[in-house]
Formats: C-alpha cells, sequence, structure tokens
C-alpha cells in the first residue's frame, strides 16, 4: 500500500487542492492497490482506464479552479448502481451481460461532483443476504482477521464489497444500500462506518430493486467526516423518484460541532436481547458512559414491538422482492435459456439465474402474496410496521438519538452460518429502523476479545441524519478507535 | 401456516421459476422454517391498527403530464438477448 491510499477522503481533499499530488497520481495509487488485493475478492468489475481518464478531467477542474467537492477521490461503486456501459449486475446471473445506457441519479451526483470510479464492487446477489456469500462471483473476504488466526472471515452483507474494499483501502469510499442492515452490518464487520439515511432521503433512480419500501442508498467511508462528506453529494431531491424528498441536502460537515450537551440518548431496553455476548454489551454501556461524559443524558426508552420486525421484515421484503424481480424474464436484457415455449423460456430463464437465496426470498414472497394468503401475511406485517414506527414516534418525544449495538456478533468465517433464519438474525439491530423508514449509523467503537471490529448504531429521526454525525463523531474520537487490518494480502 | 410439496411447485409456477422435483424436498423444509419462525407473528395485537402505505408522511410529488424524455429506441434495445428491428423476440406464443 503507497501513502496515498492511507489518507481519507477529507484529507485527499485537501492533499489535492494544495497540489501536493495529482488526482492522476492518487487514482494510479488506487488502481495498483486494487490489482494487488485481488484475493479479496471486492471488485466484480475493475475500469482502471476509465479511472484514470475521469482522474485527467478532475486534474484540469483542479488546475481551472472549478473543481467539484469530490473532484478526484477514487470511489468503488457497488454493482447494484447503474453506471453507463459499465457492469451493472446486482452480482446475479440473470443479468449477464447487463450494460445499462444511463447512471443511476447517485452515481451521476457522485461523478457531478467529480468523483473517480476505480470500479464495481462485489455484493450478496439482489442484495440478499448479510455474508456476501450468495453473489454469483464468489465471496468476498473480510480484510479484517481473528488475533493469531488465518481463518478467512466474511465482510458481512449484502454491501461487501463495498465494505471490505473500504477497510483494505482499496478505494476512499463506496457507495453500498441498505434494506434490512446491508449497510450498517458490514460497515460493523470491517471496522468502517456506514451510514442508511431516511427513506426518501437518496433516490433510487437506477439502483437494481429489491424491497422498494425499504431500500435505501448511503455511503460506507473510513471515518464519519467522509461518510458525511460523500452522503452529501449522493442525496439529492430527484423527480425520476416520487418518493424521493424535495428538500435540500444539509451540509452535514458543519452539523459535526462536537457538541452535544443536553443530548437526549435514548437506550431501547428491548435490544438487550438473551445470548449477547459479553464484549457487544460492554461496548455499550462504554458507548452510552462516553456521551454522557460530553453531557448529553441518557435515559432508558421501551420499543415493545422490536422482536417482531425481523419476521414480519421477511415477509414485506420478499412480497417486493418476488414483485420487483418478476421483470427478469429473459426478453428485455440479461440471460436468456432458449426454448421453444415461452413459459418455459421464462422458467429456464429463471431457474438457472437465480441463486438458491433469491430463489428462496422469491416463492416465500410468491406464497405470501398468492390468493387466499394476502391478508394473513403482507396486510398483517404491514400493520406490525405501523407499530414499529409507532413505538420509535412515542420515543422520540423523550429522546432525540438512540443508541444501540449494531451487530449481535463480530464478523463470522464463511459457511459457519447455514440456516437461513439464523443468517436473518444478523439483522435483528438494524432492520427496525428500514422498517420505520428511519436514519442509522454504525460506527466502529472498539474491538471484540478476538481483536475484531465492532460498532454501535445511532438511530435518529426522519431527516436528522445532522444529529447523527455529530454523535457518531464524538463516538469516534472518544473511543479513540483506530484499528485497522494488518496487510497480508 | 405451512407448504407440501405440491404448494411448493404451484408457487414456483406462479413464480416462473423451473423447480427440479429432487429440489421439492429440501426448499418444502427451508420454506417451512422461514413460515414456522413468521408465525410469531400471531401474538401481536393488531386489532385497528392501520397496514403502513408509506414510511414517510409526504404527499404524492406530481408533474406536468407531458412528454420530458423518449425517442431512444437503439437504447431501450441495447440489452436484449433477441431482438429484431426494435422488437423484442419471443418464442412464438400464437399459432
Amino acid at each position: 500500500m503507497s501513502e496515498l491510499t492511507e489518507l481519507t477522503i477529507s484529507a485527499a481533499r485537501e492533499g489535492l487542492k494544495a497540489k501536493s499530488f495529482s488526482a492522476v497520481e492518487l487514482t494510479q495509487a488506487y488502481v495498483t492497490a486494487v490489482e494487488r488485493a485481488r484475493i479479496l475478492n471486492a471488485y466484480v468489475k475493475e475500469t482502471p482506464e476509465l479511472a484514470l481518464e475521469m482522474a485527467k478531467t478532475s486534474d484540469k477542474r483542479l488546475a481551472t479552479g472549478d473543481a467539484g467537492p469530490l473532484e478526484g477521490i477514487p470511489l468503488g461503486i457497488k454493482d447494484l448502481f447503474a453506471t453507463k456501459g459499465v457492469h451493472t449486475q446486482a452480482c446475479s446471473h440473470i443479468l449477464d451481460g447487463f450494460k445499462p445506457t444511463y447512471n443511476a441519479t447517485v452515481t451521476q451526483n457522485l461523478f457531478d461532483d467529480g468523483a473517480v470510479m476505480l470500479g464495481k464492487l462485489n455484493m450478496d446477489e439482489f442484495a440478499m443476504g448479510s455474508s456476501n456469500e450468495t453473489s454469483y462471483y464468489g465471496n468476498v473476504i473480510n480484510p479484517w482477521r481473528r488475533k493469531d488466526s488465518n481463518v478467512a472471515l466474511v465482510p458481512g452483507g449484502s454491501s461487501g464489497g463495498s465494505a471490505s474494499a473500504v477497510a483494505a483501502h482499496i478505494c476512499a469510499g463506496a457507495t453500498g444500500t441498505d434494506t434490512g442492515g446491508s449497510i450498517r452490518q458490514p460497515a460493523a464487520f470491517t471496522g468502517t462506518v456506514g451510514i442508511k439515511p431516511t427513506y426518501g432521503r437518496v433516490s433510487r433512480w437506477g439502483i437494481v430493486a429489491f424491497a422498494s419500501s425499504l431500500d435505501q442508498a448511503g455511503p460506507i467511508a473510513r471515518d464519519v467526516r467522509d461518510s458525511a462528506i460523500l452522503l452529501k453529494s449522493m442525496a439529492s431531491p430527484d423527480p425520476k423518484d416520487t418518493t424521493c424528498v424535495d428538500q435540500p441536502v444539509p451540509d452535514y460537515e458543519a452539523a459535526m460541532t462536537g457538541d452535544i450537551r443536553g443530548l437526549r440518548v435514548g437506550i431501547p431496553k428491548e435490544y438487550r436481547v438473551d445470548g449477547m455476548p459479553g464484549d457487544i454489551d460492554a461496548l455499550w454501556h462504554q458507548g452510552a458512559d462516553m456521551l454522557k461524559a460530553r453531557g448529553a443524558e441518557v435515559v432508558e426508552v421501551s420499543l415493545p414491538h422490536t422482536k417482531y420486525a425481523l419476521p414480519a421484515y421477511y415477509i414485506v421484503a420478499p412480497a417486493e422482492a418476488s414483485s420487483n424481480l418478476a421483470r427478469y424474464d429473459g426478453v428485455r436484457y440479461g440471460l436468456r435459456v432458449p426454448s421453444d415455449d415461452i413459459t418455459e423460456m421464462y422458467e429456464r430463464t429463471r431457474a438457472a439465474g437465480f441463486g438458491p437465496e433469491v430463489i428462496r426470498r422469491v416463492l416465500i414472497g410468491t406464497y405470501v402474496l398468492s390468493a387466499g394468503y394476502y391478508d394473513a401475511y403482507y396486510v398483517k406485517a404491514q400493520k406490525i410496521r405501523t407499530l414499529i414506527k409507532r413505538d420509535f414516534e412515542e420515543a422520540w418525544s423523550r429522546v432525540d438519538v438512540m443508541l444501540t449495538p449494531a451487530t449481535p456478533s463480530a464478523a463470522f468465517a464463511p459457511g459457519e452460518i447455514t440456516d437461513p433464519v439464523r443468517m436473518y438474525l444478523n439483522d435483528v439491530f438494524t432492520v427496525t429502523v428500514n422498517m420505520a423508514g428511519l436514519p442509522g449509523i454504525a460506527v466502529p467503537a472498539g474491538l471484540s476479545d478476538e481483536g475484531l471490529p465492532l460498532a454501535l448504531q445511532l438511530i435518529g429521526r426522519p431527516f436528522d441524519e445532522e444529529t447523527l454525525f455529530r454523535t457518531a463523531q464524538v463516538i469516534e474520537e472518544d473511543s479513540g478507535y483506530s484499528a485497522h487490518p494488518e496487510v497480508w494480502w | 401456516m405451512s407448504v407440501d410439496q405440491t404448494t411448493v411447485r404451484r408457487i414456483a409456477q406462479l413464480a416462473r421459476i423451473k423447480v427440479k422435483d429432487e429440489d421439492l424436498p429440501a426448499l418444502e423444509g427451508e420454506l417451512n422454517v422461514i413460515l414456522d419462525w413468521i408465525e410469531m407473528l400471531n401474538e401481536v395485537d393488531i386489532d385497528g391498527v392501520e397496514p403502513m402505505t408509506a414510511v414517510v408522511e409526504t404527499s404524492m410529488k406530481k408533474r406536468k403530464d407531458e412528454i420530458s424524455d423518449g425517442a431512444m429506441p437503439d437504447s431501450i434495445m441495447a440489452n436484449a438477448p433477441a431482438s429484431d428491428d426494435h422488437f423484442f423476440v419471443v418464442p412464438k406464443v400464437v399459432e
């Protein structure tokens, strides 16, 4: 790894402005680092020529003084985001060969602000997974390993390629998406910062849809400031997405004042689950103490329907997925398995194109939406969603932000969890946030007994990402977290 | 509620996914584990609760009903597995 790849986005931004190095030099350092780290399998498509071309353009803009906020910053883009003329396949075989003729709004926003694309990042197929083991392109490896161990670990999922790449310094920052925890859980497993913004803050246009009422894009970055910089560029109003709000995007960096005096922090008692590892419980207490020491007031709150969020999610998300994924029929794009009969063609194409986890979820979704079961499953789950949202609304009268663990464990090994429901439980602390449409941020705050990163989660009021960034930065500073994985690749 | 193999086959047909006979028992098992777990929701009193329709209270954005984009058949057809003169080609569906 060269020195340039060690720089955070905010440091690289200063260096480029001061002409300490050029955008081409910075990009070349990353291109080399990406090549050396192929064993992590974080990228499914490297675009070095495109990256260097974009960097040249950035250098011209830096020279003339019309540089954008992300001018010359090399990023990785999750394979779920449409990138014009470049591999966009949601890491599924069914989108074989798909190259969009347009950019997603998020990708376009980043490019408009001067960002350089290093390539497309690996992920769980259609963002369905918590370990990046369902990708058609193979598992992603976490740069972190347990103390005195060579055993490979998962980076979490579904934004596993994004998290692994940011932690390994083979991109300065990355885009992710979060439907039930897919930004925050991999961020937690890799010692990076991940924020899922409020539903509607970031445009979903041009992002391959999984569960439309839950999906939201956000960044994965090395520190809280970098995540604030990236979200500022990713978010925008968008006439192409009717659920994207017409509210101006605040200056998130300006919100990071370090002053949390008088902030009311809620500790939801239902998050104290049975069998929580001692190191995670201890970290949670330390987090509360840190905030208290900075003048925040910590109070216990109750979110009584917490335990129903995950089973309700596994009705809503598969139902919406089965509907969204109906478009993959071998006619307009992607894979086609030929047959003389059109129904046979659909059935063979979809059987060959979807992996086992996607098939499982499409079948569950089809079942819960089928005649006679809609009320018993889907409508019931949406009613429970109302109750989950109501729990939060009542709590917001007493607190400004909530503090919870991000995940119920540190990173585990590939193949360690084979039971689907056990795998789903990875999202137990993150999924409520999607069900209620709230913003949530995972910030690394310590190491597990085995030397792996552990994170805390902050949950905010709708569109109050500013409080999340402000509070997360306090945790980042006061936990003194500065661990990096040792370079073994 | 649980599913048997006949139901799994029917769901797969509805979802237009070909499932091999030998894969049915495993799928039946996996789906039932998930469905059993979801049964937990029966504990919740949902009387008089409205189902959620939107997480963020907002009025639907509206736009003028006018054409703002289009005339890009090449772009639309660019990724088609089989096409002919701006038509998607599929197996014959009418005799």
